[in-house]
């Protein structure tokens, strides 16, 4: 697709790979180790062969898929909820320096309250399920959007309006020809970034509104005492959000390759 | 169609705070306002191609952008082919000092951009290649912006304005930033194709040698407030240089002198 790939930047990120591959396997010498010498029993650090063996054994049984897909769920929706909103009011927020004036002050007064915040609130209008958790994903993706979007539309170059006006655009033209695809490669940044934070916060929301999920397999699994199945949830948590973040890195590389910015 | 006439044309920017309800006049009221363009009059026949000269800062570009509808003259106004502007249109294309092609679309999806409405889409797409072809990036179609050398850019931006077929193609330093070389060509290639199409064309430069190697006619204005300090018919025959060409030598020394820069150094 792009004319300056080459070789040399394959051979990088070949050795990148191998070189993040060390530090992994670094953490499981490390881990063994003090497994092995410290002391503690297997009960309170369980060493990594105790702990691959009942990641198998949760995935075998059902529990590690059925708690996966539950968090998966709850964020694809409440991800989807936040861009579903926060990317068109983003948008006329951008465009639109009165709404703006008036909805900021809120939107920035909303921002700084953690989702976590909310679980209260979310429990009582919501109820104990998935909603609230979706509701606290949808919080918590929805305001970092709509000020990634804000910030997106307001840097456009503001000559490509006067094309736009030059070429007689319409309103809807100036949108689908302007600015969504001028603001994409920020808004797929703001994903990334976002995609993370709902994340971190679905496994907050299980530990308390609902009965599946990771974040209930680790707390109950705190409360069965069983940390090697607390070190599997989290072992999951971490490969998902990798792949997670990969998944939108990779949407950005085609974007941002089409047009240009970014490394290339 | 192209023929332009401004007529008294004045521009203030002004402070917010004593922004104007009524009339307002920029002799009364000095200070904070700063008067961009003072009684302009001028008129541009259709096909010719005119370079605008003057002093960075003095208006020029706030001209070009009056006449192209995306300004408003505080007074004065600014008609094309009788009409007066009302707005930015297709009539009249606006090419960018610094690239204006939207680095999302291909080339020829640029060169296409005003070119949407047509309905019957081989004729679109013959239409955005003969375009093409006029500026020389055939095989470049499928390129985005930024995979192209500056005067290549240029030159989509060039065929991307052709390509509606406007009364009037309005430029603003179309060759700033490039190199010595690539200036040099798209003089050559703009002035054969103002040649060829016969199109109103409007340029600001802040190059002499530019706008007397190019136009039909020179304008020279002054600092600000902006006035006309000279204009003058370029009827010298092509192709112009100034080493055999005595006359269009003594007008560039002349020029020189009028904008207060050293000839000779």
């Amino acid at each position: 697709m792009d004319p300056h790939t080459n070789n040399i930047s394959d051979d990088n990120q070949k050795q990148r790979v191998w070189y993040g591959s060390i530090a992994f396997m670094a953490i499981v010498i490390l881990w063994e180790g003090i497994a092995r010498f410290s002391g503690w029993s297997a009960h309170i650090f369980p060493d990594p062969v105790t702990v691959v063996t009942s990641l198998f054994e949760l995935a075998m049984n059902g529990t590690l898929i059925r708690h996966t897909a539950a968090s998966l769920f709850r964020v694809t929706a409440g991800f989807y909820l936040a861009i579903l909103f926060g990317i068109p009011l983003g948008i006329l927020l951008g465009r639109m320096r009165s709404i703006r004036w008036l909805l900021n002050p809120v939107i920035q007064f909303l921002r700084p309250i953690s989702p976590l915040a909310w679980i209260p609130l979310a429990m009582l209008w919501f109820g104990i399920g998935d909603r609230p958790a979706i509701f606290l994903i949808f919080l918590s993706s929805f305001f970092p959007l709509v000020v990634s979007t804000i910030i997106a539309v307001e840097n456009i170059n503001p000559s490509y309006f006067q094309v736009a006006a030059n070429f007689n655009f319409s309103r809807r033209e100036t949108l689908a020809k302007l600015i969504l695809p001028a603001i994409m490669p920020e808004v797929i940044t703001a994903l990334r970034l976002t995609i993370t934070i709902a994340w971190l916060v679905v496994v907050a929301a299980e530990m308390i509104a609902v009965q599946s999920g990771l974040g209930y397999l680790i707390l109950d699994a705190r409360n069965a005492l069983r940390m090697d199945y607390v070190m599997d949830g989290m072992i999951v948590i971490g490969l998902i959000g990798l792949l997670l973040d990969y998944l939108m890195k990779r949407l950005g590389a085609i974007e941002s390759t089409q047009w240009g910015i970014g490394p290339h | 169609m192209g023929h332009i006439q401004i007529e008294n044309l004045t521009k203030v920017f002004m402070n917010r705070r004593n922004k104007p309800r009524n009339i307002y006049d920029p002799e009364e009221h000095p200070g904070d306002n700063v008067l961009v363009l003072k009684d302009i009059n001028l008129e541009f026949a259709e096909g010719e191609m005119v370079c605008i000269l003057g002093p960075s800062g003095c208006g020029k570009s706030t001209m070009l952008r009056i006449i192209a509808g995306f300004d408003e003259p505080t007074y004065g106004h600014v008609s094309v082919g009788g009409k007066m502007v009302a707005g930015p249109s297709a009539d009249s294309i606006f090419v960018f000092q610094n690239s204006g092609l939207f680095p999302w679309m291909t080339v020829s999806q640029n060169v296409g951009l005003g070119l949407r409405h047509m309905d019957d889409a081989a004729a679109k797409a013959e239409k955005i290649q003969e375009y093409i072809e006029m500026v020389e990036l055939e095989e470049f179609e499928a390129y985005y912006p930024h995979q192209l050398s500056g005067g290549m850019q240029r030159r989509v931006e060039l065929a991307r304005a052709l390509a509606v077929n406007p009364d009037m193609l309005i430029m603003d330093e179309p060759f700033s930033g490039l190199d010595f070389l690539t200036h040099m060509k798209m003089r050559e290639e703009v002035v054969n194709m103002h040649e060829y199409l016969q199109k109103t064309t409007l340029m600001v430069t802040h190059d002499i040698d530019d706008a007397l190697i190019m136009g039909d006619r020179v304008v020279v204005m002054s600092g600000r407030p902006s006035s006309i300090k000279l204009e003058h018919k370029l009827d010298f025959p092509r192709p112009r240089d100034f080493e055999r060409d005595a006359d269009l030598s003594r007008l560039r020394s002349e020029i020189f002198l009028m904008l207060g820069v050293p000839y000779a150094v």
